[in-house]
């Protein structure tokens, strides 16, 4: 379990990031941090590991105060996923996946023998392993990410909009990838996004950020929607505005579902059978 | 026959080559004096470039004393470390190697600089140590742009090092200074070539040892 006590970081230039936070992040359990960009969602991410050291209050993992771990000790043990990948351009696919291992001492052969395993596991065939990231595609690129987040079998993995840089199709595929792995792995993840559709595609907790890191409210991905906290909440998922009020519309070519604009948004899978 | 004709003509003249003070000796001794300046240049300005690249700090100094170095008249350092420490090859080097610190200087944080800050921070989120990132992140990233450095940095020295015949020491200099007491105007211009032809030499290497490097370290 992840909790934040009260913490709070602002800049010697005055602004600040985070007002007094505080959140569980339930062990085994996704949760998203989701908010639009400055809202203080990343700086909350990154102190957890220590990138980042609040001004006041603490971070817990489980019953330690990570101010009382060392940065590098504490960062070996949390997997961590960045927006664009940022892998290491002058090493091949395997010994990027294999890096934290390696740092912690696993000998080569065992550290690339369970890369090309977490290769398997996150969709990317292992023939690519020798290749360099650019060589990969950014979907590709991504599903190393994920992998060398994984490699030293963290119990828990920070994901820092890691699949803001690829275009939609690929996302949603990563997405599912995403879903897949943790039912088989249960990690705690804390996940931040600014797009409220991934928020409730992964989230089991979604918690929505204002400015200064204020949570609006903190639920399932069902009490959101269905009982959204105020106005910053409810215009946050789009409701009101069309995005997710949907409706239904019968077309000569079945059941559409259509948003609040009269847009589509999908179809009815499974129509409800007319009362005979 | 023109001077450059004549120029030629001495540089393939057999009776200039051989010998302790032929066209061969001298020109391994120029090469020698190019490498040993560019390799102490190097021990001094790399490691400090590397503490500027990986800290972020103390670049505003080294720009202004490097620059001031720059601007130090090479044949005024020459002649004031002759005087202090007599005349050989030590007054050139020292000359020389403040020549060279500069390129070198900034190649080695330019490097470092101009690397994907998102590469550098996630190779921190993953838990490597200051001396790890440095290691294996940024010095061989940095590497294509400390070459660039050291090329230029030689280039200035392989050019400069006819003063070392200034002050009593070898090199291809020696003609230069000894064609110009004697007015032997066609010596002074094959010494000339030849630095010329060294020079280009290096650079077809440097070249080539960037493209290599870059392509080695996929960061083209």
């Amino acid at each position: 379990m992840i909790r934040f006590d009260n913490v709070s970081k602002s800049y010697p230039d005055g602004t600040e990031a985070v007002r007094d936070f505080s959140l569980q992040a339930p062990s085994g359990q996704t949760t998203v941090l989701v908010g639009s960009s400055g809202c203080g969602k990343t700086t909350l991410l990154r102190m957890v590991n220590r990138m980042v050291d609040p001004t006041s209050g603490s971070v817990w993992i489980d019953d330690d105060n990570v101010a009382d771990i060392a940065p590098v000790p504490l960062r070996r043990r949390i997997g961590y996923v960045m927006q664009n990948a940022g892998l290491l351009p002058h090493r091949k696919v395997i010994d990027n996946i294999a890096t934290v291992p390696l740092l912690n001492g696993t000998p080569k052969a065992e550290a690339h023998r369970r890369a090309l395993e977490l290769m398997e596991l996150v969709g990317l065939e292992t023939s690519m392993a020798n290749r360099y990231p650019d060589q990969l595609s950014g979907g590709q690129q991504q599903r190393v990410g994920v992998a060398r987040g994984l490699a030293a079998d963290p119990n828990i993995l920070l994901m820092d909009e890691p699949f803001g840089a690829v275009d939609p199709l690929v996302r949603a595929d990563l997405q599912t990838e995403l879903l897949r792995i943790q039912r088989e792995l249960h990690k705690t993840i804390v996940f931040v996004t600014h797009d409220i559709a991934e928020a409730l595609a992964l989230g089991d907790q979604i918690v929505i950020l204002a400015k200064g890191a204020r949570v609006a409210q903190a639920g399932s991905p069902q009490q959101v929607v269905a009982e959204p906290a105020d106005e910053f909440v409810a215009d946050f998922l789009g409701l009101g505005r069309g995005g997710l009020d949907l409706h239904l519309r019968e077309t000569p070519g079945g059941t559409l579902v259509v948003d609040g604009h009269g847009r589509p948004a999908g179809r009815l899978a499974d129509p409800p059978r007319a009362e005979s | 026959m023109n001077y450059f004709t004549e120029a030629i003509a001495w540089i393939l003249d057999p009776a200039n080559a051989e010998g302790s003070g032929g066209v061969w000796a001298r020109s391994a001794e120029h090469l020698w004096y190019t490498l040993l300046a560019v390799l102490l240049a190097s021990v001094i300005a790399i490691p400090l470039g590397y503490l500027v690249g990986h800290t972020g700090r103390g670049r505003g100094l080294v720009v202004a004393s490097t620059g001031a170095a720059r601007a130090l008249p090479t044949l005024g350092v020459v002649t004031l470390v002759g005087l202090i420490l007599g005349i050989g090859l030590v007054a050139p080097l020292v000359a020389l190697v403040l020549l060279a610190v500069p390129s070198v200087l900034a190649g080695a944080y330019a490097g470092i600089e101009a690397i994907d800050p998102r590469t550098i921070d996630a190779a921190r989120a993953m838990g490597m140590s200051d001396w790890q990132l440095l290691t294996r992140v940024e010095i061989p990233l940095g590497l294509p742009l400390l070459l660039g450095g050291v090329r230029s940095a030689t280039l200035q020295v392989v050019a400069t090092a006819t003063l070392a015949a200034y002050v009593g020491a070898g090199g291809l200099g020696r003609f230069l200074f000894l064609g110009l007491k004697t007015q032997d105007y066609p010596q002074m211009l094959a010494s000339a070539l030849l630095v010329v032809l060294i020079a280009l030499i290096l650079e077809a290497l440097f070249e080539i040892a960037e493209r290599v490097t870059a392509r080695r370290l996929h960061v083209v």
